[in-house]
C-alpha cells in the first residue's frame, strides 16, 4: 500500500513538473534568447485555457478544441509580440517588467470582458474523466496520464526542434550570443517573433491542459508564473534542458513535500506542531531549494553556454 | 482684509457640499454597499448586486417614506482597497448605512472606519470571530452567520450519519482554520488526516497529492472548505480521481448556486448527492424566500446564491430600521432598537439577534440534486442545529 501510494505521488509530481516545463520553456526562450523579461507569459497560458474552453463549448469536442487552441494562442502571442513586445527589446529590464505588468492588467481585463469573471469549466469526454489501474493498486486519473504523455511529446518535439533543425541552431546561437547572430546576417526580428510564438503555443498548451482540472479563470497565469520563474532560474536561464530537469525537480519536490512532510514532522515534533508547520514549510520548499541551488551554482544547474 | 478672506473661506466651505450633492441628504436614505465587483471574486459580488437591486425593487426603492440612494463600491478582493472604498462612502458620500463585505479580512480592515463615524455597519457575508466576540459593536449587525457555525453544523450532520472517520482539507488561512476548528468542535469520530493547502495570490488548485493521501487513508468521508473557484476545481479532481463511491463528499461554502451551474456544464456528476450545511437554501419553505427566489430566477435566470440571500436580507433589515423611525435618520437609538428585534421577513425564516448582533438561527443539512427542469441545486434535508448561537457571543460585552 505504501509503495503504491509513493508511486502515485511520483506520477503526480511528474505531471505537475511537466506542466511547469511547458510554461517555463517559452519563458526561458524569451528570457535567454531575446533577453526579454516577460511577466505576461502567464496571460498566454490563461488565453490558451479560455480559447480551449470556448471552443469546447462551441464544437462539443475537447480534442478538436485543444488542437485549434494551440495555434490560436500562438497567433495571439505573435500579435502581442508585434504590437507591444517588439517596441521594448532595446529597453532595460525594468521597462520590460513595467510594460509586461501593464500587459497582464490589459489581458486580464480583456478576458474579463470577453468571458465574464466567473471562469469556464471544460467538459471532458467520459473516457478522460475515468481512472486507469497502471499497476495493481496504482489507480491514476486518465487525464493526468494524458497530461504526462502530451507534455513528454511536446518536450521531445522541442528537443528535436532545438537540437536538430536550422531554426534550433539559430535559437541556440541566439541564446549564446545574440549580437553575433545578428551580425552574421540572421533576421533577428523574424527569429524573435517565431520564438515568441513557440513560447506562446507551449504556454497555451499548458493552460488548456490545466483548465479541465481546475478551470479557465481570470488571472490563473499570474498564480503560476512565479513558479515558472523559479524553474528557469534553477535550470539556468536560456537552457531548455535545464528548464526540463528543474521543472521535474520542482514538481516532484512540491508534491512529495505536500504528501509526506507532515508525517516526517510528526516523527520529530508533536502532532499539533507538525500540522501547523508542515503546510507552511511545504509551501516554501521550492523557494528553499532555489536558495540552496543559487548559493552553490549562481548561474543555475545547466546555464546556456558562454553567457 | 483678513476677515473678508476668512468669511469667503467659510462661505465656500458651507456652499461646497451643496454644489457637489444634487439632492440634499435629508430626503433620502443613503446606503453604501461594499462587495467584490472586479477580479475572480466578481461573480459573487455581481450576485449580491442583483439581490440588492431586487430587494430595492420589491420595496419600491422606499424606506420610511424616503427614496433610497444606493452606492455600490468595489473592494477589489483586497483589504486595503475595501477600506479605501469604505472611507469614501463614509466621508465623501456621507452614507447612513454601510453594508456588504464578502471577505473576513476586508471587513476587519474596514469596520473601524464605519463604526468610528457613528454609522451602521451590516455584514452580508463575512463573519470572522473577532466581530462576534471582543470587537462586537452596538452599531454592527450581521445578516449572515459567524464563520464557525456552518462547519459545526456539518460535524453534527456527520455524527447523525454515523460517519466514524474523516479526512479534512481546507485552505491554509484564517477562515480555513476556523472551518476546520468548527467541524472538529462537534464531530465525534476520528480525523484520520488533514491537509491545509496553500492559499492567497498563488493558491494551490491541483490537489492530486492530497486526494491520493485521502484515498489511502481509508476514511469514511472527506470534509472540505474551498470557497470561490477552488471549489469546482476540487470537485472535478475528486471526481476524476474516482472517489465518489469510495469517499463521500461533505462541504461547507464550496457547493453553491454559483459553482453548481459551472459543475453541471463541466459534467461533474461527482457533486450530485454530496452533503453541505447552510443556514438557508433556495428551496427553504417560507413566503419571503419563495418570492425572493422566484423573482430572482425570473429576472436573472439562475438560482440566487447564499451571498445573494444575505445581501437581500441586509436591505430588508435596513428598511425595518428606517421604517421604525419614520425616516428620521438622526434617531440612531430607535433604528438600533428596531434592528435588534429582527422583525423583517427574512428569507431564512424567523430568527433573533444575540447580544453581539449575530443571528441566532437554524442550520440545515442539504443534498445536491437536480430540480424538475434538470438544473442542479441543493435540497434541504433537515434542521441540524436548532436556534444556534455562535460560541463567541460570551466574549461580547454588549
Amino acid at each position: 500500500m505504501e509503495a503504491s501510494l509513493l508511486l502515485i505521488q511520483l506520477l503526480n509530481g511528474l505531471q505537475l513538473g511537466i506542466l511547469l516545463f511547458l510554461l517555463s520553456a517559452g519563458l526561458t526562450l524569451t528570457f535567454g534568447i531575446m533577453d526579454f523579461v516577460n511577466l505576461a507569459h502567464g496571460s498566454l497560458y490563461m488565453l490558451g485555457a479560455f480559447i480551449c474552453a470556448s471552443l469546447t463549448q462551441l464544437t462539443g469536442s475537447f480534442a478538436l478544441a485543444a488542437l485549434l487552441a494551440v495555434p490560436l494562442t500562438a497567433l495571439c502571442g505573435l500579435l502581442i509580440e508585434m504590437v507591444v513586445i517588439r517596441q521594448l527589446y532595446s529597453r532595460n529590464h525594468l521597462d520590460h517588467v513595467l510594460a509586461t505588468f501593464g500587459l497582464i492588467l490589459c489581458l486580464d481585463t480583456i478576458a474579463e470582458i470577453v468571458w465574464s469573471p466567473a471562469g469556464i469549466a471544460i467538459a471532458l469526454p467520459d473516457i478522460l474523466n475515468g481512472q486507469l489501474e497502471v499497476l495493481p493498486g496504482v489507480v491514476v486519473p486518465v487525464f493526468r496520464l494524458l497530461i504526462i504523455a502530451v507534455g513528454l511529446l511536446a518536450a521531445a518535439g522541442l528537443y528535436l526542434l532545438v537540437n536538430h533543425t536550422k531554426l534550433g541552431m539559430l535559437i541556440r546561437a541566439g541564446a549564446s550570443n545574440r549580437t553575433m547572430v545578428g551580425a552574421l546576417g540572421v533576421d533577428i526580428k523574424t527569429l524573435f517573433s517565431g520564438v515568441f510564438a513557440i513560447g506562446a503555443a507551449l504556454a497555451g498548451l499548458a493552460g488548456l491542459l490545466v483548465a479541465p482540472i481546475a478551470e479557465a479563470s481570470i488571472g490563473m497565469g499570474n498564480e503560476i508564473i512565479i513558479t515558472a520563474f523559479v524553474v528557469i532560474i534553477i535550470g539556468g536561464i536560456g537552457s531548455m534542458k535545464g528548464a526540463f530537469i528543474a521543472a521535474l525537480l520542482i514538481g516532484l519536490i512540491d508534491t512529495l513535500g505536500r504528501s509526506y512532510l507532515d508525517d516526517i514532522f510528526k516523527l520529530i515534533m508533536s502532532n499539533e506542531a507538525a500540522e501547523t508547520a508542515a503546510p507552511a514549510i511545504s509551501a516554501m520548499l521550492i523557494y528553499l531549494m532555489m536558495a540552496v541551488i543559487l548559493a552553490i551554482r549562481p548561474q543555475g544547474l545547466f546555464p546556456a553556454s558562454s553567457r | 482684509m483678513k476677515k473678508l478672506l476668512s468669511n469667503a473661506l467659510i462661505s465656500a466651505a458651507i456652499l461646497t457640499p451643496a454644489i457637489f450633492s444634487p439632492v440634499s441628504a435629508a430626503d433620502e436614505v443613503k446606503i453604501g454597499f461594499v462587495t467584490t465587483l472586479t477580479t475572480g471574486g466578481a461573480s459573487i459580488g455581481q450576485d449580491q448586486e442583483k439581490a440588492v437591486n431586487l430587494a430595492l425593487k420589491h420595496i419600491d426603492n422606499t424606506m420610511g417614506g424616503k427614496q433610497v440612494n444606493l452606492i455600490m463600491a468595489d473592494d477589489g478582493f483586497k483589504p486595503e482597497v475595501g477600506k479605501q472604498a469604505t472611507d469614501k462612502l463614509v466621508k465623501q458620500d456621507d452614507v447612513d448605512f454601510v453594508a456588504g463585505y464578502i471577505w473576513s479580512h476586508v471587513l476587519l480592515a474596514s469596520r473601524k472606519s464605519v463604526l468610528d463615524a457613528g454609522k451602521f455597519l451590516i455584514t452580508a457575508n463575512a463573519g470572522p470571530s473577532p466581530v462576534a466576540g471582543k470587537l462586537c459593536h452596538e452599531n454592527f449587525f450581521s445578516t449572515s452567520w459567524q464563520n464557525d457555525q456552518t462547519p459545526m453544523a456539518m460535524g453534527e450532520t456527520l455524527n447523525q450519519k454515523g460517519v466514524k472517520s474523516l479526512y479534512v482539507m481546507a485552505p491554509n488561512y484564517a477562515a480555513g482554520k476556523d472551518m476546520v476548528a468548527g467541524v472538529e468542535r462537534t464531530f465525534k469520530g476520528e480525523i484520520v488526516g488533514k491537509d491545509m493547502t496553500k492559499w492567497g495570490k498563488d493558491a494551490q488548485l491541483d490537489f492530486s497529492a492530497e486526494l491520493a493521501k485521502a484515498k489511502a487513508s481509508g476514511a469514511e468521508g472527506i470534509f472540505v472548505f474551498y470557497p470561490g473557484k477552488a471549489g469546482p476545481a476540487f470537485i472535478k479532481q475528486y471526481q476524476q480521481a474516482g472517489l465518489r463511491d469510495i469517499l463521500p463528499l461533505y462541504t461547507v461554502f464550496t457547493v453553491d448556486s454559483l459553482s453548481l451551474p459551472k459543475l453541471q456544464a463541466g459534467g461533474m456528476e461527482g457533486v450530485l448527492g454530496s452533503v453541505s450545511t447552510q443556514h438557508w437554501g433556495p428551496d427553504l419553505d417560507n413566503a419571503a424566500n419563495k418570492k425572493f427566489v422566484d423573482d430572482f430566477r425570473k429576472d436573472y435566470g439562475s438560482y440566487p446564491s447564499f451571498y445573494a440571500a444575505q445581501a437581500y436580507d441586509s436591505i430588508l433589515l435596513i428598511k425595518s430600521a428606517v421604517d421604525a423611525v419614520n425616516g428620521d435618520l438622526s434617531d440612531k437609538d430607535g433604528m438600533r432598537a428596531a434592528m435588534e428585534k429582527a422583525s423583517f421577513a427574512s428569507v431564512r425564516g424567523e430568527f433573533t439577534y444575540g447580544n453581539n448582533h449575530m443571528p441566532i438561527q437554524d442550520f440545515y443539512s442539504r443534498t445536491v440534486v437536480a430540480d424538475e427542469d434538470g438544473n442542479w441545486t441543493t435540497h434541504i434535508d433537515k434542521v441540524v442545529l436548532d436556534d444556534h448561537q455562535d460560541v463567541y457571543a460570551a466574549d461580547c460585552k454588549l
